[in-house]
C-alpha cells in the first residue's frame, strides 16, 4: 500500500473523473485537475467565488463549479481549456447544482426550492420544473441516464414526475401515497423506482418505470420510520434501515420482507467474526518500535492500532441518545451493498463506533467491526468485496472476507481521514481530511487478522 | 389361714347382719373382704366353721383386742367375764362393737363420699373427655379452614402478581406510546420551524427584491454551443418522438420482466429436478426395507414405486407447466417425506428400547430376543440384497431397451428383418425401374434419332417441294413432282396435320421445327441432341406432374443424376 503526498483541498470537494484518469480538486475558489496516476496538475481554472460543489460530467469532458452564495454556476472543459461557461440563477438564487446524465445539460435548483432550471448547452435552452419538491432526496437518475424521476409537492400531496433525459419530455405524472415523501431511487435496471415517506410515517412505495403501484410496504405504525434505502446493484434485494436499529430486506419478486437484520448492543449466538480495534502503544526506547514513527515526531497521535477477534459474547457501546431532540441519533442511518450484492455493509447510529457486515447469500451476520472512535465514512471497493472505512483518525481500515487490516496514513502533521472515495477502478482510495486530501494505492491483497 | 378367717368373718357378719337386719350387698362385702387382710390361718376353709369356738373363745378375745388396738380402739377391750367362762363382759363388748360400728359407718360414709366423688370425677372425665372430642374436631375444622384460607391467599396472591405484571406491562406500553408520542412531537415541531425559518427567508428575500428592484436576470454565457454527447442532431419534439419514448419505456420493462422470468423458470426447473431426485431417492430407501416386517404398508409402498415408475416420464413434462401436477409431486414428496421421518423415528425408538433394554436387563431373556432379532435382520439383510440385485437387472434392462430382454430381442430381430425385406423389395423394384427407364431411354433415344432422320428427310422433302412449287411457278418446264421421297419421309404436306397428331413425338418436336418455315433453307440436322436436351423437349424432366414422391428410395435415386421416374400411375405418361 502506498501513499501519495497530501495536497490542499476545501470543502471535501475532490472527484475522480468517471473514466478514471483525473481528479479534480477544489482549492478555494480554484479548480486543480490532475492525472490519477502521476498526480501533475494537468489543467487550473479559476472560479469566481469559492466553490461550493463541483461535479465531473458522465463523459469525463467537463467540469461544473457551483456557487451556491452567489448563484452561479461555472463549467470548464477539459479538451479546451480556453471554453468557458457561466450560467447566472440571477436573483433567484442556487441551492444545488447537477449535471444530467448526458453531460450536456445543468439542472439548478433554486433557492427555496422555487423551480428546477434545465439549462442545455447544446442550444442555450432553459426549460423549468416546477413545484420541485424539498426532501432528503428529491430528484435522481436511472443508472443507464435515460430517465430522471422528481419528487413534485403540490396542493398538499405528492407527486412523482418521470422525465425523458433526452429531451425532458414528461413521461409519466403520479400521485404517490405518501404523507409527506423524503426520498426517491431507482433500481439499478432502471424498471422500478422506490418512493419512501419521512420518518413519521414508515411506508415504502414501489412503482413500475410505467407509473404502476406495484407495492407498499410498512413494517410498523407510530414510531419513527425509514432512515435510509439502498437498492443491491442486483436489483434483487431493497434493504431499507430504520429507527428501530433494524435492517430489512425486500426482494423484488414478491416485494415482501424476506429477513430483518438487527443490531443489538450484546452480540451472541452468531456465526460472525467481532473485530476490535485494538490500539497498541508504541512503548518508547523499545525496539521494536520503527525509526520513522520516532523522527515523526507525533507519536501521540500516530498510536498504531490492530485488530483483535473478541470471543462472543460481545457487548457494543451504545450511545443513547436525546429523547427530545428531532431525528434522533438511533437507527440505521447508512447501508451499502458491494458491488457483487454479496454483502450489507451498515451502520447503526446509537452504536458509531460499529460497522456491521451481512453475508446476503447466508443471510446472517458475517462481521462486525468495532473502531475506537466514531466511524466516519466507509465505502465498499467498486470491483471486489472489500470494505474501506475510516474513523476520524490518521486511520484507514479494510475489511475483506479474508480478514481486518488497519493501516496507519504516513503524514506528518497528523491527517485525520473524514472521509474516502475508492477510484472506480478499485486500485486506490482518496483519502479526505479536513483540508487535505492524500490517495492511497493499493497493493495487490493485503490482508491480516 | 387368712382366707379362713375372712372367711369366718364374713360369715359372722353375715349372721350378725342377718340378725341385725342389716344387709350388706355382696359387693360391700367383697369390698370388705379386700378391704382388710387379716393374718388369719389357712386351716378351716369352709363358710361354715366359724372363727370362734367353745375352745378358742379366750384366743379369740385376745385376738379380737389386738385386732381393736390396730384400728385404734384400744381404749375398749373384750373381756371375759372370768378367765376360763365363756361368756363375755357386755359392757366392752358393746362398746367394741359400738366402736366398731361407729368405724364401719364412717367407713361406708367414706365410701359412700369416695364413690360420689368418683362419680364426679367420672362425670367430669367424661364431660372433659367430651368437651376434648369436640375441641379436637373443631381444632381440625379450623385448621381446615386455615388451610383453605391459605390457598386462597396464594391464589389471590398469583393474581396480584400477574396483574402487576399486566400492569407493569401496560406501564410500559404507555411510557413507549408517550415515548412515541413525544418524539413524533419533537419531529414535528422541527419540521415546522424549518417550514418557519424557511418561510422568514422567504419572506425577507421578498421584501429584499421588492426593495431592491435590481432584477439579475438569468442568463448563460456560453463561449460556443456544444454538440451532444452521442454526436446526434436534437430532435424535434413530436408526437412521434413522445410516442417511442413511450414504447422505448415499455420494451425496457418488458425485457425485464422477461429476463426475470426467465432466470425464474430455470430456477424453477432445477428446483423440480431435484425434488424429482429427492422424491425417488426416499422411495427407493423406503421400499426395500418394508417387505419383512410391515406387510400393508409394503405393498403400499411397492405399488406406488412400481406405480411412479410407469408414471414419472409421462409426468416430467407435465410437471413443468400442470399445477396440479405440481402441487401432485410437492404432496407426494410430503407424504414421502414423512413416512422416511416416521420410519427414522421409529428406528431411533427401537434403538432406543434395545439401549434400555441392554442397560437394564441383562439376562438372558434380552439376549434370546436380540438373537431373533438379529436372526430376522439377516433375512431380511438377505431379502433386501435379491430384491436390490433385481432391481438393478431390471433397471439395467430398462436402461438398455425399453422391453425385457427377449421380447426386446425378437422384435429388433423382426423390425430388422422386416427392414431388410423392405428394403429387398424396393431395391428390386429399383433395380425393375432402372431397366425400364434404360430400356425406355434406350426407345427414346432411338426414336429421337428417328427423328431427327424423319425431320431430316422432311426438310429435305420440304426443300425439294418449295423448290419444286418455285420451279412450277417459274417458266421452267423442269417440273419435278415429290422429290426425292424416300420411303420414310411419307411427310408430304397434305399428311402433316395426321401426322402432327399421330405421335407425341412428333407432336412435341414441333415447336423447334416449324419456325424455321419462313426460309427455305434445307435444315442442318443438328447433331443428335442430347439426351437432357431431349428429355426437356420430350417434356420428360422436372415438371411437377411427374414428380412422385411416394417413397424416400426413389428420391435417393434420382440424386444420381437421372431423371426421374415414377411408378405407378405416373409410368403411362411415358407410352
Amino acid at each position: 500500500m502506498n501513499f501519495s503526498e497530501v495536497f490542499k483541498q476545501t470543502n471535501q470537494l475532490c472527484k475522480v473523473s468517471p473514466d478514471g484518469k483525473y481528479l479534480a480538486t477544489c482549492v478555494q475558489y480554484r479548480l486543480v485537475v490532475r492525472d490519477v496516476s502521476t498526480l501533475q496538475i494537468l489543467q487550473l481554472y479559476t472560479c469566481l467565488d469559492q466553490v461550493s460543489h463541483m461535479e465531473w460530467s458522465s463523459d469525463s469532458l467537463f467540469i461544473l463549479c457551483a456557487m451556491y452564495n452567489r448563484g452561479l454556476v461555472q463549467v470548464w472543459s477539459l479538451e479546451q481549456p480556453d471554453w468557458h461557461c457561466k450560467i447566472d440563477e440571477g436573483s433567484i438564487g442556487l441551492v444545488s447544482s447537477r449535471w444530467s446524465p448526458d453531460g450536456r445539460h445543468i439542472l439548478n435548483t433554486t433557492e427555496f426550492h422555487l423551480r428546477v432550471t434545465v439549462w442545455s448547452l447544446c442550444t442555450k435552452a432553459v426549460s423549468y420544473i416546477k413545484y420541485p419538491k424539498a426532501c432528503q432526496k428529491g430528484i435522481d437518475f436511472s443508472r443507464d441516464g435515460r430517465y430522471m424521476a422528481l419528487a413534485e409537492r403540490r396542493d398538499c400531496k405528492d407527486y412523482v414526475c418521470v422525465f425523458v433525459c433526452d429531451d425532458w419530455h414528461l413521461l409519466r405524472h403520479f400521485e404517490t401515497e405518501t404523507q409527506d415523501l423524503a426520498g426517491l431511487e431507482w433500481s439499478p435496471n432502471g424498471c422500478v423506482l422506490a418512493v419512501w415517506d419521512s420518518c413519521l410515517e414508515y411506508k415504502v412505495l414501489l412503482y413500475s418505470l410505467d407509473g404502476r403501484l406495484l407495492s407498499t410496504y410498512s413494517a410498523y405504525e407510530w414510531s419513527l420510520g425509514v432512515k435510509s434505502v439502498s437498492w443491491s446493484p442486483s436489483s434483487q434485494f431493497l434493504a431499507i434501515g430504520s429507527y428501530d436499529e433494524k435492517v430489512r430486506i425486500l426482494n423484488h419478486i414478491t416485494w415482501k420482507k424476506i429477513t430483518q437484520f438487527e443490531h443489538p448492543a450484546i452480540i451472541d449466538n452468531t456465526k460472525a467474526t467481532v473485530y476490535k480495534e485494538a490500539e497498541k502503544r508504541p512503548g518508547v526506547g523499545s525496539d521494536e518500535m520503527p525509526l520513522h514513527n520516532i523522527t515523526m515526531g507525533a507519536t501521540l497521535f500516530n498510536t498504531q492500532s490492530k485488530y483483535e477477534i473478541c470471543p462472543l459474547p460481545v457487548q457494543i457501546p451504545v450511545v443513547k441518545p436525546d429523547p427530545d431532540r428531532a431525528s434522533p441519533k438511533i437507527g440505521i442511518s447508512v447501508l451499502a451493498f458491494s458491488s457483487d450484492s454479496r454483502y450489507l455493509a451498515t451502520k447503526n447510529d446509537n452504536m458509531a463506533t460499529a460497522v456491521w457486515v451481512w453475508d446476503m447469500q447466508k443471510m446472517s451476520l458475517e462481521a462486525v467491526l468495532e473502531q475506537t472512535s466514531a466511524v466516519r465514512c466507509f465505502q465498499w471497493d467498486p470491483l471486489r468485496p472489500r470494505l474501506a472505512l475510516c474513523a476520524g483518525n490518521t486511520k484507514l481500515y479494510l475489511w475483506s472476507p479474508g480478514g481486518c487490516v488497519s493501516v496507519q496514513v504516513p503524514t506528518e502533521g497528523g491527517f485525520q481521514v473524514q472521509s474516502l472515495n475508492w477510484h472506480c477502478s478499485g486500485d486506490s482510495l482518496i483519502l479526505l481530511g479536513k483540508e487535505q486530501l492524500c490517495l492511497c494505492y493499493m497493493d495487490t491483497d493485503q490482508e491480516d487478522k | 389361714l387368712h382366707q379362713n378367717t375372712l372367711d369366718f368373718i364374713s360369715v359372722k357378719n353375715y349372721e350378725i347382719s342377718s340378725i341385725s337386719h342389716v344387709t350388706m350387698s355382696p359387693s360391700r362385702r367383697n369390698n370388705l373382704v379386700s378391704m382388710y387382710s387379716f393374718p388369719l390361718s389357712k386351716s378351716s376353709y369352709s363358710v361354715i366353721s366359724a372363727f370362734c369356738t367353745e375352745d378358742n373363745i379366750p384366743q379369740c378375745i385376745s385376738y379380737i383386742n389386738q385386732e381393736l388396738a390396730s384400728l385404734g380402739l384400744s381404749s375398749t377391750c373384750i373381756e371375759a367375764i372370768s378367765p376360763g367362762d365363756t361368756g363375755l363382759s357386755t359392757v366392752p363388748a358393746l362398746n367394741a362393737m359400738y366402736e366398731l360400728l361407729q368405724i364401719h359407718r364412717r367407713s361406708m360414709c367414706n365410701l359412700e363420699e369416695l364413690e360420689r366423688e368418683q362419680l364426679r370425677k367420672s362425670s367430669t372425665l367424661e364431660h372433659i373427655q367430651m368437651s376434648n372430642t369436640r375441641l379436637k374436631d373443631q381444632l381440625e375444622l379450623s385448621i381446615r379452614e386455615k388451610s383453605g384460607l391459605h390457598e386462597t391467599e396464594r391464589q389471590l396472591q398469583l393474581k396480584i402478581k400477574t396483574l402487576q405484571s399486566c400492569l407493569k406491562t401496560e406501564k410500559d406500553e404507555v411510557q413507549k406510546l408517550q415515548s412515541v408520542i413525544a418524539s413524533r412531537a419533537s419531529q414535528y415541531s422541527h419540521d415546522a420551524k424549518r417550514k418557519e425559518r424557511e418561510a422568514v427567508k422567504l419572506k425577507e428575500r421578498l421584501s429584499q427584491l421588492l426593495i431592491d428592484r435590481k432584477d439579475k436576470k438569468l442568463a448563460i454565457d456560453v463561449l460556443n454551443c456544444l454538440g451532444r454527447a452521442d454526436g446526434k442532431r436534437r430532435h424535434w419534439k413530436t408526437t412521434k418522438a413522445t410516442s417511442s419514448h413511450e414504447d422505448e419505456m415499455y420494451k425496457s420493462l418488458l425485457s425485464d420482466y422477461e429476463a426475470s422470468q426467465r432466470s425464474l423458470m430455470l430456477e424453477n426447473a432445477e428446483l423440480k429436478k431435484v425434488l424429482q431426485q429427492m422424491k425417488k431417492e426416499m422411495m427407493h430407501i423406503l421400499s426395500p426395507r418394508q417387505p419383512s416386517t410391515r406387510g400393508a404398508t409394503a405393498d403400499d409402498s411397492q405399488e406406488q414405486v412400481s406405480e411412479s415408475h410407469t408414471c414419472d416420464a409421462s409426468r416430467e413434462s407435465l410437471d413443468q407447466y400442470c399445477e396440479h401436477a405440481r402441487e401432485q409431486l410437492t404432496n407426494s414428496i410430503r407424504q414421502q417425506w414423512r413416512k422416511l421421518r416416521n420410519h427414522v423415528e421409529r428406528l431411533d425408538s427401537q434403538a432406543s428400547q434395545a439401549q434400555n433394554q441392554l442397560e437394564s436387563n441383562k439376562e438372558v431373556i434380552p439376549r434370546e430376543t436380540h438373537e431373533d432379532e438379529m436372526e430376522r435382520m439377516r433375512c431380511e439383510v438377505q431379502q433386501c440384497r435379491e430384491f436390490i440385485h433385481a432391481q438393478q437387472q431390471l433397471l439395467q434392462q430398462q436402461l438398455n431397451t425399453s422391453f425385457d430382454d427377449e421380447t426386446a430381442a425378437l422384435l429388433n430381430d423382426c423390425y430388422t428383418l422386416e427392414e431388410k425385406e423392405r428394403l429387398k423389395e424396393e431395391w428390386r423394384l429399383f433395380e425393375e425401374q432402372k431397366r425400364n427407364f434404360e430400356r425406355e431411354r434406350k426407345n427414346f433415344t432411338e426414336a429421337a434419332i428417328r427423328l431427327g432422320r424423319e425431320k431430316k428427310a422432311f426438310e429435305e422433302d420440304r426443300a425439294s417441294w418449295l423448290k419444286n412449287q418455285f420451279l412450277n411457278m417459274t417458266p421452267f418446264t423442269h417440273r419435278r413432282r415429290y422429290s426425292s421421297s424416300d420411303g420414310q419421309s411419307a411427310l408430304s404436306i397434305s399428311n402433316e396435320p395426321e401426322i402432327r397428331m399421330s405421335s407425341v413425338k412428333s407432336q412435341l418436336a414441333k415447336s423447334s421445327t416449324y419456325t424455321t418455315f419462313s426460309t427455305p433453307r434445307p435444315s442442318q440436322s443438328a447433331p443428335v441432341p442430347s439426351t437432357t436436351e431431349l428429355y426437356r423437349t420430350l417434356r420428360l424432366i422436372p415438371d411437377s406432374r411427374y414428380y412422385s414422391v411416394t417413397l424416400l428410395v426413389h428420391r435417393v435415386l434420382r440424386s444420381g443424376g437421372m431423371s426421374i421416374f415414377s411408378l405407378g400411375e405416373d409410368e403411362n405418361s411415358f407410352t
